[in-house]
Formats: structure tokens, C-alpha cells, sequence
């Protein structure tokens, strides 16, 4: 089983600056999802929303692109993609709107048992502080041999991870996508720490 | 003394690194250090480098501090959680270690322990962020230390001939923001790239000493430029140390390769750092021969 839990206001309000598209995934059934939080924050968001998407299962990569295809016009007139999933779903959206700054309003925490059903291109390990609004939706703590979350490591050659030589480097894709949508700034955030007792 | 003072003194700061023994017997090594590196202003000592399981940094930092030498102890995050990393830092600043270098660290599957449990609970930048919170009377939890609180002079590295510059240069930054106050590169080989990297790196306000590798061989050029991240070396060098292999085995041609870095880049950089790899004996040549 695994939790989503909106993120804190503070941080759902800065990322509901500009306009807003919004996916919540009501998932595999192992996902503990806060429907009724989700409702009462979009509710408040008013006009800023462009259009919402709520789907299960938005990992499914065969159904995904015809789900977002029928919103092309709402996503294309939102600044931001904001979806309330589990880390797997962000990283499936950002993977497939590539241009888009596609960000996570929830973190996702781990309990025992059946993980859902997800796909193998995306991991997310349910660290309970979604850093996918850093790095542009890949995740660092999955995508790098290191987990590291201030950055790239001076271990990458040729853009491979020194560690698994087939496996790009985490970071590379991150810096790749935060130049693509004109964020690089993210990287000026304070420095992360990760809490193990979550 | 703090390295950073000899910085602020508008000083070319020469440092040389040497690495622990693989048994309990350190003398050797100071032996070295004393007899090829006392004419430099530091010593970086290493922390169990390339994940290959040594003694520690500390205690033959200590050694190099009886022996009239000044330490830098390297600090990675690969062994330790952030519990035995600030418990380090305040023995180090106990025993009058006061010069680090902070590091993530190789990953242990690259050394002689490839089963060994990866930590990395903190990183190099928040390392040196709990480095900075220490020096503020607190710890990294926020509670506050025992009487005096340590003063170190804080280092970091880059990576300036990264395939990653601008990577490199991020985080560079936020090694800054977490209190970075001079950096060692990683071995360059291409001056153009670094006097490049340094166009960019020098809004950041902190010295940065060159790091330079004495080239053994042609055989050593090449296997650093297919295994070693962020270390190219041009095709022109490794011709150099393959015509005449007596001269590169005598060091002469390896000293002048590495002679002629520095020259080149000296203008652009505050300061030098040596990674000898076994051959310090040479170290006094390449002072001489780079004219510092």
C-alpha cells in the first residue's frame, strides 16, 4: 500500500501561480488517494484551472496519450501540469509532456504490503518529499546511483552513470528537462535534506 | 592555520594530496610528505579514496600536523550518516584539524568493497551546510553544541572539464550557498576548457585551485580518458609520452606536460592543486618548472 498526501499549502501555492491543468489519478486501488482535500484545493483554485483530468492508472503509457490528447487545448493554455499521484504518475506525465513544467502536489509515503500495479520506465521509492518539483519530474532519489538531491555528482561520463554504465545519468536528465521548460532557476532553491523517520 | 587566510593574503595557494595506507603504519607516508610536499602550503589527506577501504582521514591528518605540516582532512559521505559525520567533525576540530574538503564520495560499488552499504544520508552540499551550522554553536538538528563552536576553512570540488559544465556549475552554486569558501578541481588536461569554466565560475566570489595530474604514461592517459569522469587528455599529450619512453618513464615529459597547465591557466585561477598518485618525488621538479 502507499499514501498520497497533498503537499503543504505554502508549497500548492507557489506552484498555482500562473494557470493551471490538473490530473488526479484515483489509481490502483493499493493507493490511498485524499479525494476530499483534492476537491476542496482545486474548488479554491477557481478560474486558474484550465481544465482537470481525473483518471485512474495515469502510468498506463497505452492510455495515457489519448487521455491528455482530449485536453490539448487546456493543457496548452496552462503554465503548469499540477497532477496528485503517486511519484510514478508525475514522472509519466513529465515524460510524455515534455515541454511542460509538470509538477507534484502530492508526496507519497510507503506502507507495507502491494506496491500497485506500475510501469517499469518509472520508480518512485515513497520517500514522502516528492522532490519531482526540483528536478523537472525525473526523480532523484530513483534516477540517481546515489540519490542525491542537490545535484549531479563529478561521476557521469558521457552523460552514463559511473556506477551502471548502462543507465543515464539521473541528472542529466534533470538538467536536460529544466532547460527545456526554462527552469533552472528550481536549482537555486535551499539545499535538501532528506528525513529518513517519514 | 586556515588555508583561506593564505587566499584572502591574495596568495597562489599549492596544495598536494596523499592517501592512507592500507595498514596501521602511516609512517611511510608522512615520511613522504615531509621530505616532497613541505615546501607547499597544505596537504590534502584522502578519505578512503576510489571507495578502497584505507586508514582514516583524521589520524594521519593528525600525523601530518605533528610532522609540522599543515592537513586538510577530505570528508566524504559514502561511509557515514549525518551522525558520524558532524561526531567526526568535531573530534577533527578537537585534534586542531581546521582545513576540509567536503565530498559526496565515489560510490562504494567502485572500490574493493563493491557489497558494502552505499550511505550518503547527506551529500557534499549538505555536508558543507552541517559544516556551517556546526560553526554557528548548533548542530544539524538544531540543537546547540557545548561550549566553543569549531571554525574550519570549508572546500568543496568541480568538475571544470565535465561533459556537464553547466551542472557542474549548479551546483558549484550551491555549494556556495552552503558555505563553500574555496574549491579543488578535478585534474585538468585542456586549458581552454578551464580558462572557459573560470569565465563563468568567478561570479561566484571564491578561489579556486587548478587540480593537475602528473601524466605517468601514455597507457594511463588513455585509461583515465575512457574510466574517469571529468578527466580528458588530449590526443597531442598521450603522443608526447609515447615518442620517447624513457623520458616519460624518468617523469621528464609528464613534468613538462603538466608544467605547461598550469602556465597556461595560472592567470585564471587562485591557487594549485597536485594529485600526485605516488609520484610526490616529482613534485618539487613541477613547482620549479611551472615557476611558482
Amino acid at each position: 500500500m502507499l499514501i498520497t498526501e497533498l503537499k503543504s499549502k505554502e508549497i500548492l501555492d507557489s506552484l498555482t501561480q500562473g494557470k493551471v491543468f490538473i490530473i488526479n489519478c484515483h489509481g490502483c486501488k493499493e493507493v490511498s488517494f485524499p479525494e476530499k482535500e483534492a476537491e476542496e484545493f482545486e474548488k479554491a483554485l477557481g478560474d486558474k484551472v484550465t481544465g482537470i483530468l481525473t483518471t485512474d492508472y495515469v502510468c498506463n503509457i497505452d492510455n495515457l496519450p489519448l487521455r491528455l490528447e482530449k485536453h490539448a487545448a487546456a493543457i496548452e493554455a496552462a503554465d503548469t501540469v499540477l497532477v496528485l499521484s503517486c511519484g510514478v504518475g508525475v514522472q509519466t506525465v513529465a515524460e510524455h509532456l515534455p515541454g511542460k513544467r509538470v509538477c507534484a502536489a502530492c508526496d507519497t509515503y510507503a506502507l507495507p504490503g502491494h506496491q500497485g500495479v506500475t510501469p517499469l520506465e518509472h520508480e518512485c521509492d515513497q520517500c514522502g518529499q516528492c522532490y519531482l518539483n526540483i528536478t523537472g519530474g525525473t526523480c532523484p532519489i530513483t534516477a540517481c546511483s546515489k540519490s542525491l538531491v542537490n545535484g549531479q555528482c563529478g561521476g557521469a561520463k558521457n552523460g552514463m552513470c559511473e556506477v551502471d554504465p548502462t543507465m543515464e545519468c539521473g541528472w542529466e536528465r534533470i538538467m536536460r528537462k529544466l532547460k527545456q521548460v526554462d527552469r533552472l532557476d528550481v536549482l537555486k532553491c535551499p539545499i535538501q535534506l532528506r528525513q529518513y523517520n517519514k | 592555520m586556515r588555508i583561506t587566510e593564505l587566499f584572502n593574503d591574495g596568495q597562489f595557494v599549492v596544495t598536494a594530496e596523499v592517501g592512507p595506507p592500507k595498514g596501521i603504519d602511516c609512517s611511510h607516508v608522512v615520511k613522504e610528505a615531509k621530505e616532497y610536499l613541505s615546501g607547499i602550503h597544505a596537504v590534502n589527506v584522502t578519505d578512503n579514496q576510489s571507495s578502497v577501504m584505507r586508514m582514516g582521514s583524521l589520524p594521519v591528518c593528525v600525523a601530518m600536523k605533528n610532522a609540522g605540516l599543515t592537513p586538510i582532512l577530505q570528508l566524504t559521505c559514502r561511509d557515514r550518516n549525518r551522525i558520524a559525520l558532524q561526531s567526526e567533525l568535531l573530534g577533527a576540530a578537537m585534534l586542531g584539524i581546521d582545513n576540509i574538503l567536503c565530498l559526496t564520495g565515489d560510490h562504494t560499488r567502485m572500490g574493493d568493497h563493491p557489497g558494502a552499504k552505499p550511505v550518503f544520508d547527506l551529500d557534499s552540499v549538505s555536508l558543507l551546510h552541517t559544516v556551517s551550522q556546526l560553526e554557528k554553536g548548533v548542530d544539524l538538528a538544531g540543537n546547540e553544541l557545548v561550549g566553543e563552536a569549531p571554525k574550519f576553512a570549508k572546500g568543496a570540488v568541480v568538475s571544470p572539464c565535465s561533459d556537464s559544465v553547466d551542472a557542474q556549475l549548479a551546483k558549484m552554486e550551491r555549494k556556495v550557498m552552503a558555505g563553500a569558501e574555496y574549491f579543488q578541481t578535478q585534474a585538468v588536461f585542456d586549458s581552454e576548457k578551464f580558462i572557459s569554466f573560470m569565465e563563468k565560475a568567478k561570479q561566484f566570489g571564491k578561489p579556486v585551485q587548478l587540480g593537475v595530474i602528473i601524466p605517468k604514461s601514455a597507457g594511463m592517459c588513455k585509461f583515465m580518458n575512457n574510466n574517469v569522469a571529468g578527466v580528458h587528455v588530449p590526443q597531442h599529450m598521450i603522443d608526447a609520452l609515447a615518442a620517447d619512453k624513457e623520458r616519460a618513464k624518468a617523469g621528464i615529459t609528464s613534468v613538462e606536460i603538466a608544467a605547461q597547465i598550469i602556465k597556461e591557466c595560472r592567470p585564471y585561477c587562485q591557487g594549485l592543486h597536485i594529485m600526485a598518485l605516488g609520484w610526490e618525488d616529482k613534485v618539487p621538479e613541477l613547482i620549479k618548472l611551472a615557476g611558482l
